[in-house]
């Protein structure tokens, strides 16, 4: 079914605001996402009615603040189809759940020698920490490459990595920049056949399509909260809870804390209250809760289409621009179209863009080796999620030609 | 509309057909600069000799802003000493911040206008940045 647009709109505060006096059209989706008003609205009835510290206090508040925060575990357990709540454990976002990870299981599984395989398509925050990790411990770092233009991963590559037995195979499930989405299930079909432990970014796919962590047969995988209409500042670990259970603290301090003492060493609580030391971004937990709730109502693969389908038609309008290049498949698998332009810089397009209301990110897009590897250490990227509309993809596609007019 | 306050027809012009644009045979100084907020990578090599600025040129890929500027930057600096070059660089950055300063030079004060638009001032500051580091530089 398809979505009702115009109502989704409605629901949207900032689809209000305008720029030189015209509409402000947002395609900046895979930075972050824009707030419904249900988010909005939850997280300031929060604030009046239910704040206080989580865990800690026995009185009325600190109940109320402490349901809210775990419901937020039990939603988010329930979007990804984990098996217990107790699998997830907040973060800030998906940077700092790839650092728990690196810092946790990797330090106590990674050693002199070993193999971290990666893809050439990681955002920064899939890649430094694992390189950071690997410099530490003495490993060596793989790659499995994109094929022509980022089209797709090379599958028959991976397989080859996968069976040297590397320790750990961390990989993007939809990339920033590339309008394509990898075969996770078959990735992680073929890493677990091998022996090799998965960790997934979920960073632009979690809540933009249905993600079952289950069917995906992954171990590890990440998402942010900001990325789907929740607030910024907490984002979660999934990960298998024998997993989770076998691995050290990274960050100490209360609430992760069993018994402590003066003078001999502390003992530390199960997951995921190992993992959560100081005070949790609790109204952000509010907030997601939210978000997450909204996003079923509204229906994910409903989502996942419309934003395809406005990608597609974003992407072969571009396409009959002279000198203009779309990353990635033919056809696209996610919201996505990053595109670079002969003779006129990603920059000045964006630039140019936003004194006409359109909001469009320009630069490497935190995907500096991969956007060399292309070929384009700049480029300008379109990002589509459930509030646009064709009429906006109109609007890009006007805005671009004249920009290249100016700038050419 | 906006767009021409910060794109003056003479920075286009820099920008579309950029002067002392390429590589420079027998450079003893060089430097690359890199604006990690939008990927622009520009690199600065010079040619000095008795402390002063005999030739100079940059390569790389920029927007527009950061291309005019290196264009134009590059014409100025030509026939000056290494240190009236850094002095240059401070005024100018000064210029990008600010809007105006006293005394530089009528063909640098075009850029002035980045001063209204704080995300576009590294891009106009970035080959001036690119110099100063070259200056120190010497080629192996």
């Amino acid at each position: 079914m398809a979505l009702k647009t115009s109502e989704i709109r409605e629901q949207f505060p900032f689809l209000k605001e305008s720029v030189n006096g015209h509409p402000l059209v947002y395609l900046d989706n895979a930075a972050s996402s824009q707030k419904p008003e249900r988010v909005i609205r939850r997280m300031s009835r929060f604030l009046e009615s239910e704040y206080a510290n989580v865990h800690r206090g026995i009185h009325l508040l600190s109940e109320r603040a402490t349901a809210a925060y775990e419901n937020a575990r039990v939603e988010l357990a329930s979007l990804l189809n984990a098996e217990r709540p107790e699998e997830i454990a907040f973060t800030r976002g998906t940077t700092e759940a790839v650092n728990l990870v690196a810092n946790t299981w990797g330090r106590k599984h990674i050693g002199e020698g070993d193999t971290i395989l990666l893809t050439e398509m990681e955002h920064h925050s899939n890649l430094l920490p694992w390189l950071n990790l690997a410099r530490e411990a003495g490993a060596k770092v793989e790659y499995v490459p994109v094929t022509e233009n980022g089209a797709a991963l090379d599958m028959d590559v991976a397989k080859t990595l996968l069976a040297k037995h590397p320790k750990l195979f961390a990989f993007v499930h939809v990339p920033n920049t590339l309008g394509l989405e990898n075969p996770v299930a078959e990735l992680c079909r073929i890493a677990r056949e091998a022996g090799v432990t998965t960790f997934v970014d979920g960073a632009q796919s979690v809540g933009h399509q249905p993600v079952d962590v289950r069917a995906l047969g992954c171990d590890f995988l990440a998402c942010s909260s900001h990325k789907m209409c929740g607030p910024s500042g907490i984002g979660a670990l999934w990960g298998r809870y024998e997993l989770l259970s076998s691995m050290p603290p990274w960050q100490y301090g209360g609430e992760m804390v069993d018994r402590a003492y003066y003078d001999k060493p502390a003992t530390f609580r199960e997951p995921p209250a190992r993992f959560e030391a100081g005070t949790p971004a609790i109204l952000e937990a509010a907030g997601w809760t939210e978000a997450i709730r909204f996003l079923r109502d509204t229906g994910l693969e409903d989502i996942r289409e419309h934003s395809i389908a406005l990608a597609n038609d974003a992407a072969s309008k571009l396409r009959g621009i002279e000198g203009l290049r779309i990353f990635g498949p033919v056809t696209r698998q996610s919201g996505i179209v990053a595109f670079s332009i002969e003779g006129v810089h990603a920059h000045d397009v964006s630039f140019f863009a936003n004194e006409r209301g359109l909001a469009l990110r320009a630069g490497h897009h935190c995907a500096q080796p991969l956007m060399r590897k292309l070929g384009s250490p700049s480029s300008s990227r379109a990002s589509f999620y459930l509030y646009n509309t064709a009429r906006e993809v109109e609007a890009l596609v006007a805005i671009v030609r004249d920009a290249v007019a100016f700038f050419r | 509309m906006m767009d021409n306050e910060l794109y003056q027809e003479v920075l286009l012009q820099h920008s579309k057909r950029p002067r002392n644009f390429g590589p420079l045979e027998n450079a003893t100084h060089a430097a690359d600069g890199h604006n990690a907020l939008c990927g622009d990578e520009i690199s600065v090599a010079l040619r000095i000799g008795n402390g002063t600025v005999e030739e100079a040129k940059f390569t790389g890929s920029a927007c527009a802003i950061c291309t005019a500027s290196a264009s134009i930057m590059t014409g100025e600096v030509k026939g000056l000493t290494c240190d009236a070059v850094g002095t240059l660089a401070g005024k100018f950055r000064q210029l990008a911040k600010d809007g105006n300063v006293p005394d530089i030079p009528m063909k640098l004060q075009v850029l002035g206008g980045v001063h209204q638009f704080p995300q576009r001032v590294k891009c106009a500051v970035l080959p001036w940045e690119t110099l100063v580091s070259a200056l120190d530089s010497p080629v192996a």
